[in-house]
């Protein structure tokens, strides 16, 4: 290693350390931002590390430059315009977005790296060659999976889960192709071998995640986020870059951790989301009508009453809320409330929303100072004193039957909504949730059923506390 | 097994357990923020794809290294970006922006539900 090249290592190492401090600032919304800009800077400072060993190289050619550059411009014009583009509501697809084309790079950096090998070499490829088999399958299955995550959060492929007859058995083929493939190539050269491999990843890549279901996409995108990380690493291993190897380590940490703590929200397995079977066949069997009897309707006045004479409510919004994109219309009820000097806070379960943390972003976005924002742990033990708690679009989550063994959701982790003094539960029609059965609460006497879609009902609310406190 | 494979790996297992314990502290509220500063690391990968270009003398090296770099430069400058546009929306208080009412309200009632009213009561 000369003197050069150490410089260059040196300079990749500082970035990787902004990634890491970048990231351990994000542990307080109020330093996050600064967390981002120091993590910006180390990815700046690598980049001109690369260019700047580009240049020393003396080896790229003019139609080498001009494509590096030319692809690096419009790519960071595609990813900008998005960026910048992309309303709240869709964060999810984007995320996978990026995932996918990340994960496609690292994959194509692995191909790069065995052809330019294969034609300098010829022969056994040394080391790298099983780092540079990982990468090329795990970039392509991510790459390949992440783009009908993505379809399926944009509603252009069916969010229902695909299964397909033979499924499982076409999956398991296809992994046996792949890795037999790659196999095969540890030992010997042939282009043939990586073009199985690849398309084998591929496929594997969208017969995974086409089974999946929406509900399960919190998962889903927090495990091709781990993948992608992983992906990365391998890249790094196949080129001997110390950045790549701790970029991709950190993300594939962080998408790993992400994706049990939402698999723990769910109550759920990794391997049982994977092979799927929720919400699959069972989804007709549930009927509400047995319940009927005891179900208490609501209208606006009578919501707005318990509203406007409490003193602490506690707002749980999940997935239909921000369905119904009413994340504004809660910040304003709220709003209403917070003027007559009625405590407000959000009850934040885990898998609100459709990636980690989503619906906190919603809510940031609304105005709503983030102090307000509780996670399950910390706000469980402030329902029982909560006068109202007005639960919107969210339902499993707060479904008492958890608590007791022998349900399709025990187990799972609940918000203690049925400890408040009362309770309004907004929501469309008696319809069970994606768990396919009834929810508790809402045969609870403390119960009141609104009837509405979310954002007509919580604007109707708001002029309701407003006309009676005029 | 290489000095180098091994040095690469030791520095790989390394980075995973800081990467635990560092991304282990970070609040739920931040997750999705988290995710995508993470997306937009990963976009470190741009570095590979800008190397290819060192080899590259053929037509399918120039494809590989043109996709790799539009792809890989997404990934980075989308990812900050968007990060950047979700982080500036967390606000410990209420903004100026907010309704004229709420200015009149006063400063206890105002305030969001913090650690001294949850232990008062």
């Amino acid at each position: 290693m000369n003197s050069f090249t150490t410089n260059i290592q040196l300079v990749y190492i500082l970035a990787a350390a902004c990634f890491v401090v970048g990231l351990h600032l994000m542990n307080s919304p109020g330093t996050a931002r600064r967390g981002n800009q120091v993590s910006t800077a180390g990815m700046i400072v690598a980049v001109l590390a690369t260019l700047i060993l580009l240049i020393h190289a003396g080896t790229v050619t003019g139609i080498g430059w001009t494509v590096i550059i030319v692809g690096a411009l419009l790519g960071s014009a595609a990813g900008l315009q998005s960026a910048r583009r992309v309303q709240m509501t869709a964060m999810p697809q984007l995320v996978s977005m990026f995932n996918a084309v990340g994960g496609g790079a690292a994959a194509l950096v692995a191909v790069y790296g065995y052809l330019h090998d294969e034609s300098t070499k010829a022969g056994v490829l040394g080391t790298t060659t099983v780092t540079t088999a990982l990468d090329v399958i795990i970039g392509s299955v991510t790459f390949t999976g992440s783009l009908i995550a993505a379809g399926k959060l944009q509603g252009i492929i069916t969010g229902q889960p695909v299964v397909l007859r033979g499924g499982r058995l076409l999956n398991a083929a296809l992994a046996v192709i792949a890795v037999g493939a790659a196999a095969f190539l540890l030992t010997t050269a042939s282009l043939p071998a990586l073009l199985i491999v690849v398309l084998a990843a591929l496929a594997f890549g969208v017969m995974m995640v086409l089974p999946i279901g929406g509900a399960d996409m919190p998962v889903v995108i927090s495990l091709l986020n781990a993948f992608t990380g992983t992906a990365v690493a391998m890249a790094g291993f196949v080129i001997t870059n110390w950045a790549l190897i701790v970029a991709g380590a950190l993300v594939g940490a962080s998408g790993g951790i992400l994706t049990k703590l939402m698999a723990d929200a769910m109550n759920r397995s990794l391997a049982n989301i994977i092979l799927g079977g929720f919400g699959t066949g069972d989804s007709a069997a549930p009927v509400a009508a047995a319940a009927d009897a005891q179900i208490k309707s609501v209208a606006a006045d009578d919501a707005a009453i318990q509203l406007a004479y409490a003193s602490k409510v506690i707002v749980v919004p999940g997935y239909g809320l921000a369905a119904a994109q009413a994340q504004h219309a809660v910040a304003e009820l709220a709003q209403v409330l917070q003027d007559r000097g009625i405590e407000v806070s959000y009850a934040i379960h885990p898998v609100a929303g459709r990636m980690p943390g989503h619906m906190n972003v919603l809510l940031a976005e609304a105005n709503v100072p983030y102090p307000q924002l509780k996670e399950m742990d910390e706000i469980n033990s402030e329902f029982s004193r909560a006068d109202v708690a007005l639960v919107i679009g969210a339902n499993d989550v707060t479904n008492p039957a958890a608590r007791r063994p022998g349900t399709a959701i025990s187990g799972m982790p609940i918000l203690d909504v049925d400890q408040a003094k009362s309770i309004i539960v907004v929501k469309r029609s008696m319809a069970s949730g994606y768990a396919g059965i009834d929810n508790e609460l809402y045969a609870n006497p403390k119960t009141s059923m609104y009837f509405a879609d979310a954002k007509k009902a919580l604007a109707e609310m708001t002029a309701a506390v407003k006309t009676l406190v005029a | 097994m290489s000095t180098a494979l091994v040095t690469d790996l030791t520095i790989f297992v390394l980075a995973l357990l800081v990467g635990i314990e560092v991304i282990g502290k970070v609040p739920a509220t931040l997750h999705t923020p988290l995710m995508s500063a993470a997306n937009s690391i990963h976009g470190i990968v741009l570095a590979g794809a800008l190397l290819i270009g060192v080899t590259a003398h053929s037509v399918v090296g120039y494809v590989l290294a043109f996709v790799a770099a539009f792809f890989a430069a997404a990934n980075v400058v989308g990812g900050y970006a968007v990060t950047g546009r979700m982080l500036k929306m967390f606000r410990r208080k209420v903004t100026p922006a907010a309704p004229p009412g709420s200015k009149s309200v006063p400063a206890s009632n105002g305030r969001p539900a913090g650690r001294e009213e949850a232990a008062g009561s």
